[in-house]
């Protein structure tokens, strides 16, 4: 997984709660065989119709947003399957940083998994950052080291990570190659 | 740990598997059975091949073919990229010595259906699959968990796995189910009370004398559902029960060796007057069948109820947008929902004492016109003994389609899907806006409700169900 340290991007606010991972990445597209190409695929019911046309309904399509990276969503954002499709859909449709009140555990993880940040942020900050969101182009600078995200008019909030998260994903390291380090132990328990 | 300090089962587990520890990060847990299948193993095996690493312990590990298998003709595949899917699993299972149930074997089924079935599920293990509905082995006392694909590689290259020590809910069920009220209504009911959040963080105990009182079948429709609300994991502390339904299975031992071994599981339970974090109880003389209404588990009524009032809900919009996909109103009664679709299956809802409740509803009587009815069997040898008992006859008699086992219209990867707009009384897990099908309306139902619909062409409520067609 590529290291993260900090990550400048377009916000984009979808402001609804339980978002589940059957609507990050529909079914009918977890039959490919490799991590990469998901993000086509990305909230797929909700940005096209039947016939495959983008839906003028739906947030994400307006080009304001286009090259949005930083996603801010309600709570218990990624409940559901415990489909890592849908982390890969995220990251490979350009989201790297996803804002939320609350995660699903699963979700939570693989995105961690994946070099994705995900920050858990209370709901009257959020909101304030939605509506910003909705209203204007709005920007957020999310520096992981000093645990910060930094909005353009220059205000400051801090958000918490626990630290082998945060170490891990400052570093991208592999965690087999971790955990292989602990062999002998491993290896001790089996006898 | 103070030796003498009453414990909770998931004490008991963690202690037993912890390979390593160090203070602020998660512990270190080994892994007893790893069960696979084909959807959400591909790229982990491949990054296995990428990085020359090799399964440490296929021995552990158990796959089979699922989510993605055609039910009405094994032989036809018309899904290419399906049928490359399975194959790729065929191959790594193949190189890495990894027993495989593929589409033909005896033992195929559902994953979370046969690896209690073939008794690979025991009290005391650490059990992980790349699929959030691992939480039904925890019925048998097994700490059991959904992971994503990196950590299916994980578990293959090291079998072991990071983990934080969850914080345990005591999930208490006082009082007795009455007629007709089924495991699938409690869960349901639970999810329903407290929310599809209620869980997260922790591993939910379901206690209590009602919990006690459910077969091994009912025990996995509970646990299966814990995700729904969240939950790390779900479990049910081994009982008698749990001892008599592993008896003779095939992965556990014989004769004294199990009796043995029986004691051992027997002693995992919870000690009297171990702590939990949090205790949420529920009153399971309360419970009526359920039905939901809305696009997620939660959103869930009694039969006897009606869709929300607008005005007295919590994120109005999020109901509003729930009640406009399911093309419902607002204070609609439920009884008054008219499906076109029926799916007995799942790993929910799919075992023979499901398929046999089922069978007795629609006995004798025709699925109402218009409506498409589906039974799928959780596993072959489900199927089997079904078929054995001549539930099948009773089925198609009916008026119902009866399937090969798999997934199926749980998730609708393969040919069965509810159209759009369709509407579905279903015994599965989840009613996220599409999950039968792009633009599909879910009700989750128990097996006797769905039964019962199909026949009506709406839902009623069994409990006097047969007065009312005699």
């Amino acid at each position: 997984m590529e290291a993260i340290q900090e990550h400048k991007g377009l916000v984009f606010p979808l402001n609804r709660t339980n978002i589940d991972t059957d609507q990050i990445i529909p079914k009918q597209f977890l039959k490919r065989i490799e991590r990469t190409g998901f993000g086509q695929f990305l909230f797929y019911h909700w940005r096209f119709d039947d016939d495959g046309q983008k839906r003028t309904d739906f947030e994400l399509n307006q080009s304001k947003y286009n090259g949005a990276s930083v996603l801010l969503a309600g709570e218990n954002f990624g409940c559901g399957s415990s489909r890592e499709h849908a982390p890969w859909a995220l990251l490979d449709y350009g989201f790297q940083v996803v804002i939320a009140p609350s995660f699903a555990d699963i979700f939570y993880n693989n995105a961690l998994k994946n070099g994705i940040i995900p920050i858990i942020m209370d709901e009257t900050q959020l909101n304030q950052w939605m509506k910003q969101a909705e209203n204007s182009e709005f920007i957020l600078d999310i520096d992981l080291e000093k645990q910060r995200i930094i909005a353009e008019s220059g205000t400051e909030v801090s958000f918490d990570i626990p630290a082998y998260h945060k170490e891990k994903l400052l570093n991208g390291w592999d965690e087999i190659a971790l955990t292989l380090q602990h062999e002998d132990k491993i290896t001790a328990y089996e006898k | 740990m103070d030796l003498n300090k009453p414990k909770t089962i998931v004490d008991k587990i963690w202690k037993k598997h912890l390979v390593h520890q160090e203070e602020g990060k998660p512990d270190l847990l080994y892994i007893d059975l790893h069960l696979v299948h084909e959807v959400t193993s591909p790229q982990a095996f491949e990054g296995l091949r990428l990085n020359d690493r090799k399964v440490r312990r296929p021995d552990l590990t158990y796959a089979t073919m699922d989510h993605n298998v055609p039910t009405k003709n094994r032989d036809v595949i018309k899904d290419q990229i399906a049928q490359t899917q399975m194959e790729t699993l065929r191959k790594n299972c193949e190189e890495n010595g990894i027993k495989l149930a593929d589409m033909h074997h005896p033992d195929q089924g559902i994953v979370h259906v046969i690896g209690p079935q073939l008794g690979l599920t025991q009290p005391g293990k650490t059990i992980v699959c790349g699929d959030s509905h691992t939480s039904t082995h925890g019925a048998f006392g097994a700490l059991a968990f959904g992971i994503g694909t990196s950590e299916v590689e994980h578990v293959l290259a090291t079998q072991s796995i990071w983990q934080e020590r969850p914080k345990t809910m005591n999930v208490q069920v006082e009082g007795d189910l009455g007629p007709g009220v089924t495991a699938k209504d409690l869960i349901l009911a639970i999810i329903a009370k407290f929310g599809v959040r209620f869980g997260t963080g922790y591993v939910l105990e379901y206690t209590g004398a009602a919990v006690r009182k459910l077969s091994m079948e009912g025990r996995m429709t509970v646990c299966n559902m814990s995700i729904e609300a969240g939950a790390r994991a779900g479990l049910i502390s081994p009982d008698e029960t749990t001892v008599d339904f592993l008896r003779g299975k095939e992965y556990v031992p014989d004769g004294k060796a199990f009796d043995e071994v029986a004691e051992e599981w027997l002693e995992l339970a919870t000690d009297d007057g171990a702590l939990y974090d949090e205790t949420v109880t529920i009153n399971a003389a309360e419970i009526e069948p359920q039905v939901s209404w809305g696009t997620n588990p939660g959103m869930c009524v009694p039969v006897s109820g009606a869709t929300p009032n607008l005005n007295n809900v919590e994120h109005r919009e999020d109901v509003e947008r729930a009640l406009d996909y399911m093309g419902l109103k607002e204070n609609q009664p439920i009884t008054s929902i008219e499906i076109d679709h029926v799916f007995i299956g799942s790993c929910t809802n799919s075992r023979l004492s499901d398929l046999q409740k089922a069978a007795s509803i629609v006995k004798g009587k025709q699925v109402k016109t218009g409506v498409r009815a589906i039974v799928v069997p959780g596993s072959f040898s489900i199927k089997l003994q079904a078929e054995k008992e001549g539930l099948d006859t009773v089925f198609k008699q009916a008026g119902f389609e009866w399937r090969e086992a798999g997934c199926s219209m749980c998730l609708a990867m393969n040919d069965d899907i509810v159209p759009p707009g369709g509407r579905c009384a279903s015994t599965s897990n989840r009613n996220f806006e599409g999950r039968q099908g792009n633009g599909s309306r879910t009700h989750l139902v128990s097996p006797e409700m769905a039964a019962a619909a199909a026949i009506e062409g709406h839902f009623v409520d069994v409990r006097n169900y047969s007065e009312l067609v005699s």
